[in-house]
């Protein structure tokens, strides 16, 4: 059964006189439990499909379902309540909110859904554990460097096992063994809990884990191919 | 599940907003100084205009009315010598036996033509206990030449000094009165000044002269009668309980009614009604300055935290709840604001209210015209919290528009925001 359905989407903006296209009549079809890396250069598109998959932008054109769910004709409190409990997002920029300290951004999700604090603090410790910052849980965002605050950010993404997860260059700030270290949480979490996951990257190294790699040029899907990770 | 959903969302949207409010600490005080400021200058003002009042309410009544009379139903509207109280003397006696908390005094009414040798005048004249009258009225003490009544029975006048100017005359002169008894019979008599009062005011001064009961219920065939019993409790809270015994106790005596000062006085009320406005004008200003400097944080706080709501948005949080996190961060900054300005407002007006204040010139004043020389602002709750409730409310209102901006936002353009 196929996760997510995306027909003919089109998203276009207007700059000065030209018309740049966000999307240009994309159609794709995955499945769920899928581990899907997007690639293509800058501008090519990426960012906006997860964009309008996620329910953060509104198309011109076309329609998305997941699970059969049109996201498309949902209401701003219902794409919220989506959100809110069923995808993870990791932005390119890590986007934590500063007043919070690294557990309490992770909590943040799960505090709004409602998990009971003792739950919290189990899961938030034991992510904030496996993405390597053990230790680190009380320091506010300014407290860490760009790396970890990323690694933060992963953590607040998984931590409330979503269906779908969300990744907009996620190891952009990462070494190589965190890097190693995180996408191989990411596809036990893919293996084990059948999470789907869709990631942006320009990263080699992490196209290499995908099993199915898109490529995008000018908002066009120009290669869509199966691999081996 | 939801109810623990919202109680866990509610304290983290406190929890935030209290670390929120001291991102920008300058900014946040100087906000919450504004308020402290116009809640410390509302405590103490509010609190001295009421004490003002209380006091302006205190020294018109003392000066003469009473702070309520007993008289026969019907006087007070049109003032005819047969709607007398019989026997007012005795009356007033038993008021002061029974209720020994109230001060009475009897007194009874009547229009003359005053003459002196040169000039003639019509006027009110007033039979009065000259024994009591000091518990009722501040007229004994005002007078500045000669001296007060103290023979019940002679026939002495004291007058007002604008009246002692207008008929010529000084302590020891005569004077004559003309008007017409209770039964209709010719009313007149020769009276020797014995003292003239300045009350600083000027009607009075004009209009009232006093002579003792004795006398004027044998010159106007009063027969024991008078016209009223005027009345006081001391403070004016303790009025509304001493009147409710005392209608009790005149039950037997048919046709009399108790009238409170409002009733005797109803412009005194209205004139307090009208000061009032302008005072609240002037405070609605004040509040409405506080209203913007809120607005002005709070939308600042907004715009530049706009990516960061995109953040939250696109977590999943709806609008409404970060519309809220905005109006709990107004909260706290108000109720900062609210506590520490009722705290200082409330030792200052504390301090003033016992130890008391007075204006320039006003010590002067007050010994000439026999008033108290210092106003003890009024430190009840009701005078300390009106003021800064009244900025609490309009804070958390001038908080709606920014909190409304947070509605139009869409995630992917905040977040996008610098």
């Amino acid at each position: 059964m196929s996760a997510i359905i995306c027909t003919d989407l089109c998203k276009y903006y207007q700059q000065g006189d030209s018309v740049i296209k966000g999307l240009d009549h994309v159609n794709l079809e995955i499945a769920a439990g899928s581990f899907i890396c997007l690639s293509g250069p800058s501008g090519s598109g990426k960012t906006t499909l997860l964009n309008a998959i996620g329910g953060l932008d509104r198309l011109d054109s076309g329609q998305i379902s997941i699970n059969g769910e049109r996201v498309d004709l949902l209401g701003k409190a219902a794409l919220a309540d989506l959100r809110l409990h069923s995808i993870g997002f990791v932005f390119q920029a890590y986007n934590l909110i500063p007043v919070l300290s690294a557990r309490e951004n992770v909590e943040f999700v799960m505090q709004v859904q409602g998990v009971s604090a003792t739950k919290r603090r189990q899961r938030s410790m034991k992510i904030l554990q496996e993405v390597g910052l053990e230790g680190m849980e009380d320091r506010r965002p300014a407290q860490l460097s760009g790396g970890q605050q990323q690694r933060v950010a992963v953590a607040r993404a998984i931590v409330s096992q979503p269906k779908l997860v969300l990744a907009d260059e996620p190891t952009a700030n990462l070494d190589s063994k965190s890097m190693e270290k995180l996408m191989t949480h990411f596809r036990e979490l893919n293996q084990v809990h059948q999470v789907t996951f869709m990631i942006a990257t320009h990263d080699q190294r992490v196209m290499n884990w995908a099993e199915r790699r898109i490529y995008m040029v000018d908002g066009q899907v120009t290669r869509d191919e199966m691999q081996d990770p | 599940m939801a109810a623990r959903r919202r109680d866990a969302a509610l304290g983290l949207s406190l929890r935030l907003a209290w670390r929120n409010i001291w991102r920008q600490k300058r900014r946040t005080w100087l906000t919450a100084l504004a308020m402290i400021f116009s809640n410390v200058l509302l405590v103490f003002m509010i609190a001295l205009q009421f004490g003002s009042y209380e006091m302006m309410i205190n020294n018109s009544l003392r000066l003469f009315i009473g702070q309520a009379q007993v008289q026969r139903a019907g006087y007070h509207d049109e003032q005819k010598m047969r709607l007398s109280i019989p026997d007012v003397a005795d009356l007033a006696a038993s008021i002061r036996r029974e209720l020994p908390s109230l001060s009475a005094a009897a007194r009874a009414n009547a229009f003359v033509l005053l003459s002196s040798k040169d000039r003639s005048f019509a006027t009110r004249i007033v039979g009065v206990e000259p024994a009591h009258e000091p518990g009722l009225s501040t007229i004994p003490g005002l007078v500045t030449e000669g001296r007060y009544l103290d023979d019940p029975t002679a026939a002495e006048i004291v007058i007002g000094s604008v009246m002692a100017r207008n008929l010529k005359v000084a302590t020891g002169d005569e004077l004559t009165f003309l008007g017409s008894g209770r039964d209709g019979s010719f009313a007149a008599g020769v009276v020797t000044v014995a003292g003239i009062f300045n009350s600083g005011s000027a009607d009075l001064d004009r209009s009232l002269a006093e002579v003792p009961l004795a006398y004027f219920q044998d010159a106007f065939t009063m027969a024991g009668a008078g016209h009223e019993i005027a009345l006081s409790a001391g403070a004016l809270d303790d009025v509304p309980a001493a009147l409710e015994v005392l209608s009790t106790m005149l039950n037997e005596h048919q046709g009399l009614v108790v009238l409170d000062w409002n009733a005797l006085m109803p412009g005194l009320k209205q004139a307090i009604q009208a000061d009032m406005s302008s005072g609240w004008f002037m405070y609605g200003v004040l509040i409405i300055l506080v209203a913007f400097s809120v607005l002005n944080t709070q939308l600042m706080s907004v715009l530049e935290r706009t990516r960061e709501f995109g953040v939250i948005m696109a977590l999943g949080i709806k609008p409404r709840r970060l519309a809220l996190l905005v109006l709990f961060e107004t909260f706290l900054m108000a109720a900062l604001g609210l506590l520490i300005g009722v705290l200082l407002g409330a030792a200052i007006t504390g301090y003033f209210s016992t130890a008391g204040f007075a204006y320039p010139g006003m010590e002067d004043l007050g010994a000439k015209f026999n008033l108290p020389s210092v106003v003890y602002p009024s430190m009840d709750l009701f005078a300390i919290l009106l003021g800064p409730s009244v900025v609490f409310v309009f804070c958390l209102l001038a908080a709606i528009y920014p909190a409304l901006k947070l509605y139009g936002l869409k995630p992917v353009e905040a977040m996008g925001a610098v």
